[in-house]
């Protein structure tokens, strides 16, 4: 078997019974086992669970109640709550935390047969651009260890990319999912917002976090997603939007792009200083015009603008969130409490890390009496320009063209002392978030050694274009084939 | 608005964090510069323009007040640092 199959392969062979989901599953334990300690992208893996899942998952192989994911391996980020599984968020706050319930995408994925390998690693409480803010150490890009994957999906992005599973889960407050998609040469789908429900996802940024996944084709993160994605009512802000193509990707997949004659806006100021690898960004850009569509240049006047207001409400929303870490009900507790705020602030010093302290205080400081109408009010409203800005767009364009990220994978440390320069790292997927769009981060190839990024975006709820665009570039292209050596897993 | 008027000793009794004479002037200087990255915001014209506070502008959905679910106090508790007879425990906070 090709050691990087597609998520259809292995389902195939499933039904075809080539292969049983335990030698599957065994066979990704094994690979977990072999390559995860230098990539260390597994917070937890456990093999009694996974093969038991497997087990019940060859039973229903074959019956008319098996799924397309019946039986395939996969891998959460460690946000996610699951009943049973300890669930970290990668932080000394909730490192020995064992989720009493089972966030409502990871319930759909595993109803539909899906056995989960493990929890996987990440920025602490997904705040980060590297996956080295997490208390259980940094995860190694797959394509050179010495590189970051990028974060905060980072160990979801390491494993896919490494081939110990055909897709992860990942979520995207304000690039997670795509910036470490980019870095590791994956597709990686944040969707629309209330598209994935957040229940169960440990809350960052409420009105920013969405769930999604990380993939190898825009195809395999389609067949995902229609598993995670849906109405909630355990959620107050899920959509009822209902998508008939969504529901119908598990049996005819994403199909043929529907209007061939669709407009691409290639948004200027995201090309103004151009990123790294800007010819290869280019030349998926040539190749969608092969595919039929058209080019236009467009601007978004205040985009510019979308990061300062992106940590100021990321910031404030996230100290509203992790307020509800006090030594109390749930997560770490000082010893020896001498009283109530002694408890409450030894707790949480002790448990957050330095970036989680700095995102709350950055919250706490925009939140406070004086500063609230200058900062998070002033925020609010630079997110709806940002947002018009957007509509403006669609109003020329189906889908928007831009980089992913800056620059390809960074050195592992490069940029750890400087928060600035990690927050830049998420300028060009930072607006998406504000506006609540869908993205997909997708790959176009190799600057030395290293993969390059772009993004396609689409306007709400019209994933539809998005994954059938990237599908139709990756029929014509083979830059998703390309695949890391890992001759550094031979030399171990 | 100025990222030189930043209280840490007033930020981070407020966030319900304690900070170490080691790390507090590290974390100033960090949230100096981040402020002063956000302070670009006070560049653009924002009057007239409506908060967006939900991407799609939506409410907040509602249901009918009916039970739902009932909370199972022991299992909810299992993790908790410090619980009796299905109370949690916190310092005395009153004399």
């Amino acid at each position: 078997m090709d050691p990087f199959p597609s998520l259809r392969q292995l389902t195939d062979g499933l039904a075809r019974g080539e292969w049983s989901s335990a030698e599957l599953t065994k066979a990704a334990v094994q690979r977990a086992e072999r390559l995860g300690g230098p990539l260390n992208c597994f917070i937890t893996l456990d093999e009694e669970k996974a093969m038991s899942a497997a087990e019940r998952a060859d039973r229903r192989l074959g019956t008319v109640c098996a799924t397309p994911l019946t039986g395939v391996p996969l891998a959460h980020k460690d946000i996610f709550c699951m009943e049973g599984w300890r669930t970290t968020c990668a932080s000394r706050m909730l490192a020995d935390f064992v989720a009493p319930y089972t966030a409502t995408a990871m319930a759909q994925l595993e109803d539909a047969g899906a056995v989960t390998l493990g929890k996987l690693n990440m920025d602490e409480f997904a705040m980060g651009s590297s996956t080295e803010t997490s208390c259980f150490g940094p995860t190694a890009n797959p394509w050179s260890l010495e590189h970051s994957p990028g974060g905060s999906s980072g160990g979801s992005a390491a494993c896919v990319a490494a081939g110990i599973t055909v897709a992860a889960s990942g979520t995207d407050t304000g690039g997670s999912i795509r910036q470490p998609a980019g870095f590791c040469g994956l597709a990686g789908l944040k969707p629309t917002y209330g598209r994935v429900s957040r229940y169960g996802m440990i809350a960052f940024a409420s009105s920013l976090d969405q769930g999604g996944v990380l993939a190898r084709s825009a195809e395999d993160a389609a067949l995902v997603l229609s598993y995670m994605a849906g109405f909630d009512p355990r959620d107050s802000t899920s959509s009822k939007h209902r998508d008939p193509w969504l529901e119908a990707v598990p049996h005819a997949g994403v199909g043929e792009l529907e209007d061939g004659h669709l407009t691409i806006g290639l948004v200027k100021e995201f090309f103004a200083d151009p990123p790294a690898g800007a010819p290869l960004i280019d030349a998926a850009r040539r190749s969608l015009e092969e595919l039929g569509l058209r080019c236009i240049e467009l601007s978004l006047p205040h985009i510019a603008m979308a990061m300062p207001a992106y940590y100021v409400i990321a910031g404030a929303e996230a100290s509203t969130n992790l307020a509800r870490y006090d030594g109390v009900r749930f997560g770490h507790r000082c010893a020896d409490p001498q009283s109530l705020a002694d408890l409450y602030e030894r707790s949480r010093s002790e448990g957050f890390g330095a970036e989680v302290k700095r995102r709350i205080l950055t919250g706490t400081y925009a939140l406070s009496a004086g500063y609230f109408d200058a900062y998070y009010v002033r925020a609010q409203k630079i997110r709806r320009l940002v947002a018009q800005d957007f509509a403006g767009a669609f109003a020329q364009a189906d889908l928007l063209l831009a980089p992913t990220a800056p620059g390809v994978a960074f050195r592992r440390g490069q940029l750890m002392d400087d928060p600035i320069a990690m927050y830049r790292q998420d300028a060009y997927t930072i607006p998406v978030n504000l506006a609540g769009l869908p993205a997909l981060s997708l790959p176009c190839g190799l600057q030395d050694g290293l993969p390059v990024g772009f993004q396609l975006i689409a306007n709400h709820f019209d994933e539809r274009r998005l994954l059938q665009t990237g599908a139709a570039l990756q029929r014509a292209t083979d830059w998703h084939e390309l695949r890391p050596s890992l001759d550094w897993a031979e030399a171990a | 608005m100025s990222e030189n008027d930043i209280k840490i000793d007033h930020l981070a009794k407020l966030a319900a964090l304690r900070l170490s004479e080691d790390e507090q002037p590290g974390v100033l200087a960090d949230l100096r510069r981040i402020i002063a990255m956000v302070d670009a915001m006070g560049a653009v014209d924002v009057s007239g323009v409506e908060p967006l506070a939900h991407p799609l502008d939506a409410t907040l959905a509602v249901r009918p007040d009916q039970v739902t679910e009932e909370v199972d106090r022991r299992r909810y508790q299992a993790g908790a640092p410090a619980v009796r007879d299905g109370f949690y425990l916190v310092p005395r906070a009153v004399a």
